[in-house]
């Protein structure tokens, strides 16, 4: 899919991986309405990416908030107009310190769920239709290797990721043949707040910055080839395009 | 979405209409009419109007149109048009957007005391608004750009992330005195709205499950989309409603315009989900060829209209009297619709704008 002109919904972004996204899709031209909770972070994003001339919204809203799921998608389509790429980018790895599975409050899980897995469901029903009709949609899940590998202590995130994965296979699958893409990436560790959260000791310098992983997830939104729908793909191992 | 507190409602300026009405009262059908209540939108029943009306489930429309067909879809998403406000002086009052936003305008009707529990045409006048006039909407400053009666024109001042942010904290859909319970927006969206343009939902499309449209795209029936503006259906003030509906904003997209001509093209028939859908391709077409963008609909339907693009549609179920039955009447004849409104009311079905549907196609 070529990027300009598009119209691009990111959520959780006003900081770290979704900021990076909504920075490069504006800079590659796309219209983008940037959704997070904080309106602080997220209006400084805006402003920042206006400034350097991309075209850029804010939307508040709580992705894991039943009756905030038209609002959002609402808001940003009358803002930016029809929408082809949503990256369901917003999650939570529910409290931390992180604790095992074993010991986490069943409406800690839930509330993951709501965020990480619910929330992404509901938004993709509301953008997925007119994307299908018009033939043409990519919709990116962020995934995490805490999705393949059973880490103690990640479960209620896991768990989600895990689901979040399957979710994107079978909408990938229904969709066949409308045009819409479904994607899965596993970002890899990158130097997040969200990373310095669960793993608060962890070298920094042997993370990932935002900046580069978002580059590939760009490549992936715009390579319909070598990113076909239904595919879980790993930023790691995607060679950049030239 | 026609409120059905219009059922009885007869245009004194439509004389056909006025004989339907006059038929269908003295109908079997009559006696036993047509109940407006919700259905779910995966069990939505279809009468397929033709020289023998037929009962089916919406469901079902994949198997009802042919290999080749063209349906058409308005993907305009419903805005929460229904929107508290006040004067400077403190009187308050509901601003209903009647068409989509334009940057900072918001285009309407004032309404008074009183909420959509209260049919439109009881509620108490608005106060009162003159050109230049500060109010306050959706918690935001605007200025009156011009008043006549009590359709406005407001400019709000503020920019456009405050702007969509507000309407979305503070509107409700519209909704009207027959369903007392307050509508969810997610209740009148159909599955494949995008830009939110529509002040009341074009609600013909909403039985339209992910099932019944990729069973559709199985079936060799293509899909396309534009989007028009569904304005209100009631204003509460009788001239006002008597010119409904108003011009309404419309966009067809070059790649719907395509598939048009590609339907024709193989003998495929155009079916319209929705009158909404028939106005704005019928207004593209008003004057020739079928064109691609944008446009305002000024068109108004009826029996006598002879439709350049449109085949067929599919609609809820209006009884005559109403201005959707009128337009229905341009393509099927008023008997055949009488027959196909008397099956629908043998079996129960509904008239609610979230209700049953009926499906006329050329044979």
């Amino acid at each position: 899919m070529n990027i300009q002109g598009q119209g691009a919904l990111v959520t959780g972004a006003s900081r770290g991986l979704g900021r990076a996204l909504a920075e490069q899709l504006a800079a590659r031209g796309a219209r983008v309405a940037l959704v997070a909770r904080e309106v602080g972070p997220l209006r400084d994003t805006v402003a920042q990416i206006r400034a350097r001339g991309g075209d850029a919204h804010a939307v508040i809203g709580d992705i894991a908030d039943k009756t905030a799921i038209h609002a959002i998608a609402g808001q940003a389509q009358g803002l930016i107009g029809e929408i082809a790429i949503a990256i369901h980018n917003a999650s939570t790895l529910g409290p931390t310190p992180l604790r095992l599975l074993l010991d986490t409050e069943c409406e800690d899980l839930a509330a993951v769920l709501e965020t990480n897995l619910v929330g992404p469901f509901r938004l993709t029903k509301v953008l997925a239709g007119a994307m299908a009709i018009r033939g043409a949609g990519v919709i990116v899940h962020i995934s995490s290797d805490a999705a393949v590998e059973p880490y103690p202590r990640w479960g209620a995130y896991a768990v989600s990721k895990a689901a979040q994965d399957h979710l994107s296979r079978i909408l990938a699958a229904e969709l066949d043949g409308t045009g819409v893409r479904v994607l899965a990436v596993d970002p890899g560790e990158m130097d997040t707040v969200m990373h310095a959260d669960a793993i608060p000791d962890a070298d920094r310098a042997s993370l990932a910055a935002p900046a580069a992983v978002a580059a590939k997830i760009v490549q992936m939104i715009e390579d319909g080839a070598r990113a076909p729908s239904g595919a879980r793909l790993v930023a790691a191992r995607w060679e950049a395009t030239p | 979405m026609t409120p059905a507190v219009k059922l009885a409602v007869v245009r004194d300026d439509a004389r056909a209409a006025q004989a339907a009405s006059d038929a269908w009262a003295a109908s079997e059908a009559a006696r036993e009419p047509l109940a407006a209540r919700e259905v779910d939108r995966h069990r939505v029943r279809l009468v397929v109007i033709g020289a023998a009306p037929r009962l089916e489930r919406f469901a079902a429309l994949p198997e009802l149109l042919r290999r080749g067909d063209l349906v058409v879809v308005n993907d305009a998403a419903t805005l929460p048009a229904s929107l508290p406000g006040r004067t400077e002086d403190g009187r308050g009052f509901e601003l209903r957007l009647s068409g989509p936003i334009d940057a900072g305008r918001l285009f309407g009707v004032l309404l008074g005391a009183g909420d959509h529990r209260t049919r439109t045409e009881l509620r108490g006048a608005p106060p009162p608004v003159a050109a230049g006039e500060r109010v306050t909407v959706a918690g935001l400053p605007a200025t009156v750009a011009s008043a006549a009666g009590r359709r406005v024109e407001l400019v709000v001042r503020a920019d456009a992330d405050a702007l969509w942010q507000a309407l979305y904290a503070a509107g409700a859909p519209v909704q009207y005195a027959h369903r007392p319970a307050p509508l969810a927006l997610w209740s009148v969206q159909t599955g494949y709205a995008g830009r939110p343009w529509a002040a009341e939902m074009p609600s013909a499309g909403r039985p339209l499950t992910w099932d019944t449209m990729l069973g559709l795209t199985r079936a060799g029936v293509a899909l396309a989309s534009l989007t028009h503006a569904a304005g209100l259906s009631s204003t509460g003030d009788e001239g006002l409603d008597r010119a409904l509906p108003w011009p309404e904003r419309y966009e067809i997209p070059r790649r719907t315009v395509a598939a048009i001509a590609e339907a024709r093209g193989r003998g495929g028939r155009v079916i319209a989900v929705g009158t909404s859908v028939v106005r704005a391709l019928e207004a593209a077409a008003e004057h020739g060829e079928l064109r691609a963008g944008s446009g305002t609909a000024t068109v108004r339907l009826d029996a006598s209209y002879r439709p350049r693009v449109v085949a067929g549609l599919v609609s809820g179920l209006h009884v005559p009297g109403e201005s959707h039955f009128e337009l229905l009447s341009a393509f099927a004849p008023v008997d055949q619709l009488r027959a196909g409104l008397a099956l629908a009311a043998a079996h129960r079905l509904s008239s609610h704008e979230l209700g049953d549907a009926c499906l006329i196609v050329p044979a």
